[in-house]
């Protein structure tokens, strides 16, 4: 509820002090969610909407603004096996749920270290952690579970590239639900 | 150990996470993942709060889209409805070619003892949701297991298959469509009958796999489905083929492109009963060409004997031995008949006689009646549709059964036979006549021309 202060501990920030956020209890509960339907729901009409990944976008962003590491893979962890829930039955629960748990421990850690208001900074945060993203899925599919997965650098730049546009809005947006 | 705990205890949080869904992937891929009928109980939670949702969602703006479209947005649909119609008509012509293809082709199935597939019943679904990522391409509809669903059902829409069922809950179903790279439906080509696996690829192409490299592939070339994979029925619609390339282990890469638009598919049919049956017996007789008019043309209420009198034109159609024979000369038939089931575009095709005409069998065909449906470059030869080797326009068999013997809409009455009505033309004026008004037509003899009934329903 309260804004709170986190002490300066090596920060690559020029700022002394980052803030950290918490949200109500219905944001942290209704905006995965949300995020989810739209994800689940668009692609019937909009054709190319699956590039985009909200379910992502919105663990980076508790992640980053929370500043906890600890939450933020619980959030991941969370927020990951919800999607693996919809992925159909060829894709095993954990596989959504492994990546966005790193992803949301990392952005997280990385929140404490530097300044993440700057859209500049949520626009790599975000690319290299949908890269990232990728790259932990394709592991998953590829070692853990034997599936043939094809890796495409293009593929994945294109659509980390388009992430990190939307997400850009997408914080801009979410930011009115921060509390100080 | 407090020590260590305390220092790394996001690290350990998060090894233990990480360590838990390891653990569960395992336990998920030691048993099978895909066992068709299992549904993780997880899931069926999951999906089933969120489909009621989507389901609302979608038949809300449905709803919206119908109300606007109906009410709103009529712009267009008088132009519109021309247009279909003249579609309809067009489509009828073709349709009566292609039913002779069919019962052909039924009759040679019948001889050679082939079993037929059917689509006997289908249920519409909506689509209500998809997976969401682009590693896995599922579909969520609005039918479940209290509409009667059931795993490994066909999915397709008007266009082309669409994929399979492969979870049911109780108010929706979930599909892998073809394009799935978990995917595979029997499928093979049209024309070269060339049979293969149809596979789906993580980036939604589907390519056809497994056609020997010798093999001659054109791209252009219609997929079907081939039944072998028992869930789709034989010779559904699949897909077009974009490009043929020499793929590795002797095969050819064959790209595809699904005739269904799968990314933007919003209803969908469902096959809930696939029939197997032999083709229907009957159609072994020959069938004549009598028999075919008279199916496709409209039919005409008996009047009484004494209706018609000794009136009729030289053009029409003869529907008694005698009524024919003095029709059989070629200048009077070109007369245009008045009447109804003209076609549009249809060309005068005169006369039609054959040698068999001095026995009753000639049919003088005025423009635009009868013959005309046998449309100009309608292919059905004559020897297929009567079975006897007559020319096919309009040619009736002296044996004429009362369905034969009503004639068609149109058709000029008989002057030889003048008991026996053809149509209600048989009363009116010759049609050149027939132009001008009735009080305006002197006739040259009143006591051998009949008068119009007054209470005369218009023919079609």
């Amino acid at each position: 509820m309260s804004s709170r202060t986190m002490p300066f501990r090596g920060s690559y920030t020029s700022r002394e002090q980052v803030a950290v956020y918490d949200f109500s209890w219905k944001a942290l509960l209704f905006i995965p969610l949300v995020a989810l339907l739209i994800q689940i729901f668009i692609p019937v009409r909009v054709r190319y909407f699956p590039l985009i990944d909200l379910p992502f976008m919105v663990t980076i962003f508790f992640a980053v603004a929370r500043r906890s590491p600890i939450s933020g893979c619980l959030t991941g962890c969370i927020i990951g096996l919800t999607q693996d829930l919809f992925a159909g039955p060829s894709h095993p629960l954990g596989m959504y749920g492994i990546a966005l748990t790193i992803i949301g421990y990392l952005a997280s850690s990385l929140g404490a270290k530097i300044d993440t208001e700057n859209p500049g900074s949520r626009f790599l945060i975000t690319y290299v952690f949908f890269v990232l993203h990728e790259g932990i899925y394709y592991g998953v599919a590829h070692g853990l579970l034997r599936q043939t997965q094809v890796w495409s650098w293009s593929h994945v730049a294109v659509s980390a590239l388009a992430n990190a546009v939307i997400a850009l809005f997408v914080y801009a947006f979410l930011d009115r639900f921060k509390e100080r | 150990m407090d020590t260590f705990l305390g220092r790394y205890k996001n690290l350990v949080v998060l090894a233990a996470i990480l360590f838990a869904q390891i653990i569960g992937l395992a336990l998920q891929v030691r048993r099978p993942v895909q066992t068709g009928g299992e549904t993780r109980l997880i899931r069926l939670w999951a999906i089933s709060a969120v489909t009621p949702i989507e389901g609302a969602v979608v038949h809300a703006q449905k709803w919206a889209h119908w109300a606007w479209s109906n009410y709103a947005y009529l712009r267009g649909v008088r132009r519109e409805n021309r247009e279909l119609r003249a579609q309809i008509e067009r489509m009828k012509i073709d349709e009566a070619r292609l039913s002779e293809d069919a019962r052909m082709a039924r009759r040679v199935q019948t001889l050679l003892a082939f079993k037929e597939q059917y689509v006997e019943n289908t249920i519409a679904a909506q689509v209500i949701g998809t997976s969401g990522s682009e590693q896995s391409r599922v579909l969520y509809l609005d039918k479940g297991s209290r509409d009667g669903i059931k795993t490994d059902m066909a999915v397709i829409t008007p266009n082309g298959i669409v994929g399979k069922i492969v979870q049911v809950f109780p108010t929706s179903s979930q599909v892998l469509p073809i394009n799935d790279q978990f995917s595979g439906v029997g499928a093979m080509l049209k024309d070269t009958r060339l049979q293969g696996i149809l596979k789906g690829a993580q980036n939604g192409t589907t390519t056809l796999q497994y056609i020997m490299s010798d093999e001659k592939v054109e791209p252009g070339e219609e997929v079907l489905t081939s039944g072998g994979d028992r869930i789709f029925p034989k010779g559904l619609p699949v897909g077009n083929v974009v490009t043929v390339e020499p793929g590795k282990d002797l095969f050819l890469n064959i790209r595809v492109v699904p005739a269904a638009r799968l990314d933007q598919v919003e209803e969908v049919l469902i096959v809930t009963k696939i029939m197997e049956k032999m083709p229907d017996a009957k159609d072994l007789a020959p069938i004549r060409a009598a028999d075919i008019l008279a199916e496709r043309l409209p039919t005409v209420p008996t009047k009484p004997a004494n209706a018609a009198t000794g009136t009729s034109t030289p053009a029409g159609t003869a529907a008694s031995p005698n009524a024919a024979r003095p029709a059989a000369t070629g200048a009077a038939s070109n007369k245009p008949a008045g009447g109804a089931a003209t076609l549009p575009g249809a060309k005068p095709t005169g006369v039609a006689t054959t040698p068999r005409s001095t026995q009753g069998t000639t049919a003088v065909v005025a423009p635009g009646t009868a013959a005309g449906t046998a449309k100009p470059g309608a292919t059905t030869p004559a020897k297929q549709l009567t079975g006897e080797g007559t020319t096919a326009t309009g040619s009736i068999k002296p044996k004429a059964t009362p369905a034969q013997s009503e004639p068609v809409s149109g058709a000029a009455p008989s002057k030889a036979n003048p008991q026996t009505p053809l149509n209600d033309d048989t009363s009116t004026p010759p049609p050149k006549k027939a132009q001008r008004p009735p009080e305006q037509t002197p006739p040259a003899n009143p006591d051998q021309v009949a008068k119009p009934p007054a209470a005369e329903p218009p023919q079609p």
